[in-house]
Order: structure tokens, then sequence, then C-alpha cells
């Protein structure tokens, strides 16, 4: 089996659930957060930059940076490093500053 | 150790704005000029605020005088090539001063009428013209007063523009180096230069740029100068696309910053920046050097903030920040020579105005320096004002 933070430490996690990114469904382990399961699922980018509509995902990775926005349940400007989901959560890319027009 | 062997004839102690925007009317007059800070450049209160350019908040007296000739120099900086290749984010965008009740605006038709008479352009603004100026203001307001030479810049970035223009013109930077005394001449009071943490350095004058600091900085010539912190917070926003195009602000403001207690006053000043976030200020307490964040504080902001936007109760706040304006019993800078230390000069005590008053408390110095009658009479800031209680 590859190794994963999970095999490495001996975790026995509880019994994933769904949420959906972009419309498609994304499974979640208890205790991660949403950058921990769109990682585990290949998914790298989830913001494009205000100015240069330039991809983003996790920087600093501890709630420092603010690069890894994502808007979820249409709020936007969530850090996806901190934010834990919970089932049913629509997480969707962020596009710019997120508000579209105030 | 000499930090500058041939010496200099102007050492700032200080490198935020308002030492920057000296160094650079001195050297741009031919000085050779040293700024020394024991931070970094704009480390201090520069750093720590809205970079605000107001004429509006200011009563006709000497402080308006300055504010009006310094907005006149600030439009000049923002053409030169060099400010505008590094863009400091200079905006002319005017201010809005708002009122929410007939008394109140009443009031602040009073006060701009005299503004008006000192040469502040000032236009009345009925309720329905609020909503045309911006349109996300609160519906509830009466009115307000709305002042075209309000400008805003990016304070931090500007005043490391203009120390680096200095340098192209000679000027010599000492960040990380601490002033711990003054040289004095033979006569023990004359200030010839400064010993510092890395050597010392002889100057013709020494200029106290030191800002919320500057009092340190006088004691070391053994002289007086009563500058206090008077503690301000910031909250960020979220960066939003454009929702608010002025500087806007209930006109409690002018209040508060003319006010002298030391308990916590708040009246929100809410404005955009070119970088999306919108900056919401203004808190006023004197609590010595305290950092602690203060929940209430950023409370009352948010509350005052969004009583004028309500679109703003939508909005997250990012993160605050604090910062320590210089505070002067009298509400005026410091600024000239002190006839109890030749030799010394003082450009301090801005109190939350410093930014705006920096290139005209730099121009005027220069003047001194150069033997020229300055453009406005000096003698309102004269910094020895306070002995015997005098301009207290």
């Amino acid at each position: 089996m590859r190794r994963n933070p999970l095999t490495l430490v001996g975790a026995r996690p509880e019994p994933s659930f769904q949420v959906t990114f972009d419309g498609a469904p994304l499974d979640v382990l208890p205790g991660q957060t949403i950058a921990a399961a769109l990682w585990s699922d290949g998914i790298t980018s989830w913001r494009s930059t205000r100015v240069e509509g330039r991809p983003r995902g996790v920087f600093c990775g501890i709630g420092v940076c603010f690069d890894c926005l994502v808007t979820v349940n249409g709020v936007p400007n969530q850090r996806a490093c901190l934010v834990p989901p919970k089932p049913g959560d629509e997480i969707t890319t962020q596009r710019g500053d997120g508000h579209g027009a105030v | 150790m000499d930090l500058q062997s041939e010496g200099c004839d102007l050492a700032i102690i200080g490198a935020g704005m308002t030492g920057a925007a000296c160094a650079w009317y001195a050297a741009r007059a031919g000085g050779r000029v040293a700024v020394l800070d024991r931070g970094a450049v704009a480390g201090g209160t520069t750093g720590a605020g809205e970079g605000n350019l107001l004429v509006s908040d200011k009563e006709p007296g000497p402080e308006l005088d300055l504010a009006l000739l310094s907005t006149r120099l600030w439009r000049g900086l923002a053409e030169e090539p060099w400010f505008v290749a590094a863009s400091a984010e200079y905006e002319a965008k005017g201010g809005l001063v708002v009122a929410s009740r007939p008394d109140g605006l009443a009031a602040l038709e009073a006060f701009a009428e005299g503004q008006r008479r000192a040469g502040v352009e000032a236009e009345s603004v009925s309720a329905s013209g609020l909503a045309e100026l911006e349109p996300h203001l609160s519906p509830e307001l009466a009115g307000g007063v709305y002042y075209p030479q309000d400008a805003q810049v990016q304070p931090a970035r500007a005043a490391a523009l203009l120390i680096r223009d200095a340098q192209r013109q000679g000027a010599r930077l000492h960040t990380r180096t601490t002033v711990t005394a003054l040289i004095r001449g033979s006569d023990g009071r004359r200030v010839e230069g400064v010993v510092t943490d890395r050597g010392t350095l002889r100057a013709s004058w020494v200029l106290n740029a030191a800002g919320t600091w500057g009092g340190e900085i006088a004691r070391l010539a053994d002289v007086h100068l009563p500058v206090l912190p008077r503690r301000g917070f910031v909250l960020v926003t979220e960066p939003l696309p454009r929702l608010i195009r002025h500087k806007v602000y209930a006109a409690d403001y002018v209040a508060d910053v003319a006010s002298s207690s030391a308990a916590l006053q708040s009246s929100a000043v809410v404005e955009g920046t070119a970088a999306g976030p919108v900056l919401i200020g203004a808190s006023r307490e004197r609590v010595g050097f305290d950092r602690t964040f203060s929940l209430e504080v950023a409370r009352l902001l948010a509350k005052q903030a969004i009583e004028l936007f309500p679109a703003l109760s939508q909005v997250k706040v990012m993160r605050s920040y604090l910062g320590f304006r210089p505070y002067m019993p009298d509400h005026l800078p410091a600024i000239g020579p002190d006839p109890r230390a030749p030799g010394l000069l003082h450009a301090c005590g801005h109190e939350g105005a410093g930014i705006g008053l920096a290139p005209a408390t730099g121009h005027l110095l220069a003047q001194v320096l150069t033997g020229k009658t300055p453009d406005l009479d000096l003698s309102p800031f004269r910094p020895e004002r306070f002995e015997d209680g005098a301009g207290a």
C-alpha cells in the first residue's frame, strides 16, 4: 500500500462523508480540512487571482497567507487550510474576490 | 567608528513619512543628508495608518494652512516620474463627510463654511446627492459635505520612494541604527551630531523626526517635548469590488480628532483601497504603548462602519492593525529649530495627520535650513511652546 499520512501514523479514521467541489462529489475524512480533502483528490487549485486570473491553492497551509481562499456554500474567502467541511457542503472555485458585483 | 567620515549637513532621526519628506526636500535643496532609524523605513506610525491626506477634518488655523500647502505639494510629488513609475497609490479621491441627523448636518455646514473662508473646497451634499456620490451609503443619513481636495496614498510605499529619491540625490540611509546620545558642543548645549550603536555621525543640524517617540529624542538633548501615543485600530476587510469611492467618514470624527480625552473615542472612517480591501478606522485612546488587541474597539469600528455602509455587514474583516499617533496637547506638531538646544530641529507630533502634513513640513524646514523665509509662519509650531505651560 502506498505510504500516506494515514498509513504513517496508523490512522483508523471514521467513515468518510461527501461534499461537492464545483458540482462533482468529493470524499472527506472526518478531521480533514477542505484543503486536505482537495489535495487527497489531486486537486491543487481552487481560486483564480483578482487581477491576472492565475491559479491558487495552498501556500502556507496554516491560516496565515490567505492564498487558499475558496467559496463554501456561496460564502467567498474561506481559508481552505483551516475550514473543516460539513457533509453536503458545496465548495466552489473562487474567481477573483468572489463577490461578483456587490 | 564613524558612520560617515565626512559628516553631513542634516542628520534626520526617523525614517517615517516625516523624516522621508524632510530628507527629500533637504537633499533637493543641495544638503548632505543622512537618515537614521532604529528600525526600518516606515516601521513606526507611518506603516500603521491609512495614508490620509485630509483638509476636511481641520478647522481654520495653522494646521489647516499646513494641510493646504501639503495638498498642493502632494499633487506635485504624485506627478514626479519616479513616484508615478513605482505607484504609491496616490489617489485624489475626495472626502465625503456625512451627518446622520439634521442638527449634526447644521454643525457640519457651519464648520465647512469656516473652512471655505480659509481656502478649502467644500461642496454641500443633500441626502439624495449622497447616493449619487456613494451608492452604498445608508439611506438614513441627513446629508454631508464633499471635499475634493482630500486624497489618499499608500504611506509606507510613499515614504520609501521619497527616501530612495533622496538617496539618488546623495542622501544616506542608516536603518537598524539606534541613536543613543547627541554629540554636544563645548558649551554643553549645542547639538553637533548623533551617537548611535553603530558609530557616530557629526552633523550641522540634527532633526528629530521620531514621531511618537520624539519625546525620547528631545530628552537626549535635555529638552522637554510632550509627545504622547494615541492608539488607533484599523480593520481590513476581504478584497471587494469597488464598493466605496471616496474617503467617507461621520461628522463626529472631527470632534474626536480635536478632543483631548484619554478615553476611547471612535467614529467611522471608511475607504476602499486600490488593492481591494476596505479600511475601517478610526479609534483614539490614550493607553500608552499598549499593543494588545481590543475586541471592544474592533466591534465598535465594525458597527459604526456598517451604520454608514449597510452592505459591509456581509463582508468579513480579514485582519486588524494598530498604531500610535504622536499626540501633542494642543494638537499641533513641533516644527522648527529648538532654541533650547541650538543645532536641534524638530518635525514630529503630527498626530493622525503626519502623512498628509509631511511634504509641507519638509518643504518649510528646507526653507529654514537654507536661510529662506518659510512660506508659512512657523511660530504656532514652536517646539518650546510648552515651557511654562504657555502653549498647552
